[in-house]
């Protein structure tokens, strides 16, 4: 009997996702957001979450994944970590799913540069992969900010 | 576990109250040694002594109780009187204090009381306790003595005598005759009264014997109850520091929930909404209120440190320190107690150290043996001023001065121009110490220069005065709190961005067309002339990225006003060029999240009106991401008049005009023999070549314009024409310029050779590009023609 994690699931252009679901704050539809200028290309901007400022991160850019359709309206997923909340922007929203143990692989050693430090490993479901990140990873800057 | 959470919680009650035991203690020691002290503060001492090892005990620290056992021994003999109090006592009084506070420290730490030996503070404790007299160590000789301090001993020991009776809470009726609200005779009529069997308090029959009113009687139970030990604690309750943060956090959403049901309640005519929205908005505004006041502290919680800091220093540089306090009840925000406590410590022991005068000098400058030092904070103008004086030496700019020089800060020439206040403030330069020689109690490389960064780091400033002689005064103004700051709310690029108000001097706006003449360029760096210093501009859509917005002088500019926000850090005045200047606004500040942490340009983000998000600049960041500080600092390390004169360059005095068109030129006063206006009608003609007569003689005239081929001012006929007068050798020259501009000393660099002629090179002047003209090459082509001209008709006559 393997031990079973729940994993809250999304898509970012063609990657199906997943981080911890207790990482997981909460998921917004689009709220207003401040840019921040000299940031990071992957800081979308500030967005204000019932008085708490939140720094939203566009995962396909920190992935470095093509830049989102404009027509297409992004979510936002607030995940907890030690520096507080960070917003993660993904396509869209996919189930909280439940992974055996035993369908973990770590992620393969073609898959180089940065996604490969952001990608903890793989979960072979039966029609598609599902990627873990790495939460605490993710929500630092990207290491080209030393540039900045 | 509950056994050992339960444990756990005993040992921090235990930590928390011997903390607050021992500083108490501290102030009450130097009580002891200053006055004598009273027998409540013998009383105290030992009492905090006596909790301490009988708590120990129980809890199983051997070192500590052992200490404590020995300390309580002396201090019982010192209450009982047998024992006087010297400062030979007070010493290793404040030894013990030490010892125990180490040993509370090492047990917080490590849960143990740790290795460290007290056998000698032991022997020296229980040798005193037997009456015997111990060498200890302050090093110096307690030298200038002491009358005062015979004085005060002997009153101890008065004082020691009537002991007994006073340990015992003073009675009501005595308080009440002390203060002078009753007459004596009145409570001994009171207490007869009571001893004849009426079944009421003293108090109570004071005042239904009209002898006082019941105010008085409960300020006097205050007061008996201050008196019966001292605990005042019952009205108050201790908090957790995180519970009142998460408390502050709660708030700052309630006051943004409750803007956000203001504005949606605006556009309903729901009277019964409107009212409760009201009422909404008073309450939590009050609530606010109340909730900053929690993290309220009195600056004395900071100050309480120092009359052991300066005695311990006063007794090891020899020296005899006064400390006096006056607003140690000015309250300040949690966060900036915390962060003035460094750079408040280190004015202090540098007060002490460097300012205060050797008892010897003292006494030969006529004045008392004894320094003075004075804390004072009060409140102004929404700001804490904190002033830390003493009656030292003063510092002498001139002193000042030599060794900036000497250690390199300054050029001679450049440390000559400095007046005694800009002298002073030298002191906060980095990698300058004024000590002649470094102590070890200051002057370790933490210099004041730390201090002022630190105390600018919360948004203060900090500022010295000092007279030779009488005394140093160092002024601190800091924020009331770092959670709430007033601000300057503009916008840059149509985002919102707020300006802390402690960096912010004035504000300046021009229309387009001033603009165009106001603002001048050095290469492609604008600066404004305000009030006649050049103030370098900075626009924040060029230094946030935004956008690449002309300036007014620069081809593609709109026709728009400019709004120039005048910022000033590190002592360095910019002008920050916004496109907006919204208003002022009380906001909150709040932390960016690490992803931003690198970018020093922001401060932190606040929450507005409408619930979006601005972020606050940074002043310093900013400045210095624009390099106004770069290049702010070298000028203020020497003025380049003086950097140029240092190098060898001469400075030349120039006149400097408008020749035509735009053009600036400048040629050396020196040159010029007089500065006219002509009426352009004694202009005459000879030849093809213009005159005027000149005292007495025929002067060429020469068209500035023209002769460097630019375009010529339209003048209206019966304008006056400008004239500068050349005269070279013997040979005067009226050359017409359009406009006399200014005379200017400068150091001529020449940053670009033509081909020679009559402009030899040009330089900048005043941020303007400005040709500087050869006069005898001008005065040559003139010659060459008129002389001819002239010798033409000196021919023809003879």
């Amino acid at each position: 009997m393997a031990d079973l994690t729940q994993y809250c699931t999304f898509h970012v252009a063609h990657l199906f996702l997943g981080i911890d679901v207790h990482a997981v704050q909460e998921v917004m539809r689009p709220l207003e957001m401040t840019p921040v200028p000299l940031a990071t290309p992957s800081v979308m901007g500030l967005i204000n979450l019932r008085g708490q400022i939140v720094t939203a991160v566009d995962l396909r850019r920190r992935l470095s994944l093509p830049e989102r359709p404009p027509d297409q309206e992004p979510m936002n997923v607030v995940m907890r970590t030690d520096d507080g909340a960070v917003s993660l922007i993904v396509d869209e929203i996919g189930d909280v799913i439940e992974v055996t143990t035993d369908a973990w692989e770590r992620v393969p050693d073609t898959l180089q540069g940065e996604a490969r430090t952001l990608i903890k490993g793989v979960y072979k479901l039966q029609d598609q992969l599902l990627l873990i990140l790495d939460t605490s990873r993710v929500a630092l800057p990207e290491p080209s900010l030393a540039a900045v | 576990m509950a056994g050992a959470d339960e444990g756990n919680e005993i040992l921090n009650e235990f930590l928390v109250e011997s903390y607050e035991g021992l500083d108490q203690l501290d102030r009450d020691i130097l009580e002891l040694e200053q006055n004598g002290g009273s027998t409540e503060t013998i009383g105290r001492v030992f009492r905090c002594i006596h909790t301490i090892k009988g708590t120990c005990g129980f809890l199983g620290f051997g070192t500590l109780e052992s200490v404590t056992h020995v300390g309580e021994n002396l201090l019982s003999r010192v209450r009982e009187g047998t024992i006087k109090v010297t400062p030979e006592l007070t010493s290793v009084l404040l030894r013990l204090n030490d010892a125990v506070r180490g040993m509370l420290q090492r047990i917080e730490e490590q849960g143990n009381e740790g290795n460290e030996d007290y056998s000698a503070l032991i022997d020296t404790l229980a040798a005193l306790s037997d009456g015997q007299s111990v060498a200890i160590a302050p090093p110096v000789a307690e030298a200038l003595p002491t009358e005062a301090e015979i004085q005060a001993a002997l009153e101890d020991a008065a004082d020691l005598n009537a002991c007994e009776d006073a340990c015992e809470p003073p009675r009501l009726g005595e308080i009440l005759v002390d203060q002078g609200l009753v007459y004596p005779a009145d409570v001994a009529a009171a207490v007869h009264e009571q001893t004849q069997g009426a079944n009421a308090r003293v108090g109570e029959i004071l005042v239904a014997r009209g002898s006082t009113n019941s105010d008085a009687v409960k300020q006097a139970l205050a007061a008996q109850q201050d008196a019966r030990g001292g605990h005042v604690a019952e009205g108050s309750i201790r908090v957790d520091v995180a519970l009142l943060d998460r408390l502050m956090n709660l708030v700052g959403e309630l006051v943004l929930a409750r803007n956000q049901i203001i504005q949606s309640s605006a556009t309903r005519s729901d009277s019964a909404l409107l009212g409760t929205t009201q009422r909404l908005n008073l309450i939590t505004s009050e609530l606010q209120e109340g909730v900053m006041k929690t993290r309220m502290q009195p600056i004395g919680n900071v100050w309480s440190k120092f009359p052991r800091v300066v005695r311990d220093l006063a007794v090891t540089c020899g020296k005899q320190v006064a400390i006096q306090m006056e607003g140690a009840n000015t309250e300040l925000d949690k966060t900036i107690i915390e962060a003035i406590k460094d750079p408040l410590t280190h004015i202090v022991r540098n007060s002490v150290d460097h300012g205060i005068e050797s008892p010897r000098d003292r006494v030969l400058a006529d004045k008392s043996p004894e320094g003075r030092l004075f804390l004072r904070a009060f409140h102004e103008g929404g700001q804490v001023n904190i002033e830390i004086s003493d009656d030292g030496a003063g510092i002498d700019p001139a002193r000042l001065r030599t060794k900036a020089v000497d250690k390199g800060l300054l050029t001679p020439e450049a440390a000559a121009k400095l007046s005694d206040r800009e002298s002073l403030n030298l002191i906060f330069a980095p990698g300058f110490s004024t000590a002649a020689k470094i102590t070890n109690v200051s002057g370790r490389g933490v210099g004041m220069d730390v201090v002022k960064t630190n105390i600018e780091k919360i948004g203060g400033t900090v500022d010295v005065a000092s007279t030779v002689g009488a005394g140093t005064t160092l002024r601190i103004k800091i924020p009331l709190t770092l959670a709430i700051i007033p601000a300057l709310v503009i916008t840059s690029a149509g985002e919102r961005f707020a300006i802390p108000q402690v960096s912010l001097l004035e504000l300046v706006r021009m229309e387009h067309e001033e603009a165009r003449q106001k603002i001048e360029m050095i290469y492609d760096k604008p600066v404004y002339r305000l009030r006649g210093k050049l103030l370098p501009l900075v626009h924040l859509n060029h230094t946030l990225n935004l956008e690449a917005t002309p300036w007014p002088n620069e081809p593609g500019a709109k026709d728009e006003a400019i709004s120039i926000v005048v910022l000033q850090t590190d002592g360095m005045p910019f002008g920050l060029v916004v496109d907006r200047i919204m208003d002022t606004e009380e906001i909150v500040v709040k932390p960016l999240g690490k992803q931003l942490k690198g970018i020093t340009t922001f401060a932190g983000a606040t929450i507005m009106g409408d619930g979006r998000v601005a972020l606050i600049l940074d002043v310093h960041g900013l400045a210095a991401r624009a390099d106004v500080l770069a290049v702010e600092r070298e000028r203020a390390a020497s003025d380049p008049r003086d950097e140029q004169k240092a190098s060898g360059e001469m400075t030349q005095t120039l006149l400097v005009f408008s020749g035509g068109g735009d053009s600036r030129m400048a040629i050396p006063l020196s040159e010029v023999a007089r500065l006219e206006e002509f009426a352009p009608d004694i202009v005459e003609r000879t030849g093809h070549h213009e005159v005027v007569q000149y005292r007495g003689s025929i002067m060429p005239l020469l068209r500035l314009a023209r002769v460097l081929e630019l375009p010529e001012a339209e003048l209206a006929p019966e304008a006056l024409l400008q004239v500068i007068v050349i005269r070279h050798e013997t040979q005067h020259v009226a050359v017409v310029v359009d406009r006399i501009v200014d005379v200017v000393e400068v150091a001529v660099t020449v940053h670009q050779r033509r081909r020679p002629g009559v402009v030899l090179g040009s330089t900048v002047i005043q941020g303007r590009v400005t040709d500087l003209l050869d006069v005898r090459q001008l005065v040559k082509t003139v010659n060459e023609d008129f002389l001819a001209v002239t010798e033409l008709a000196g021919a023809s006559h003879g």
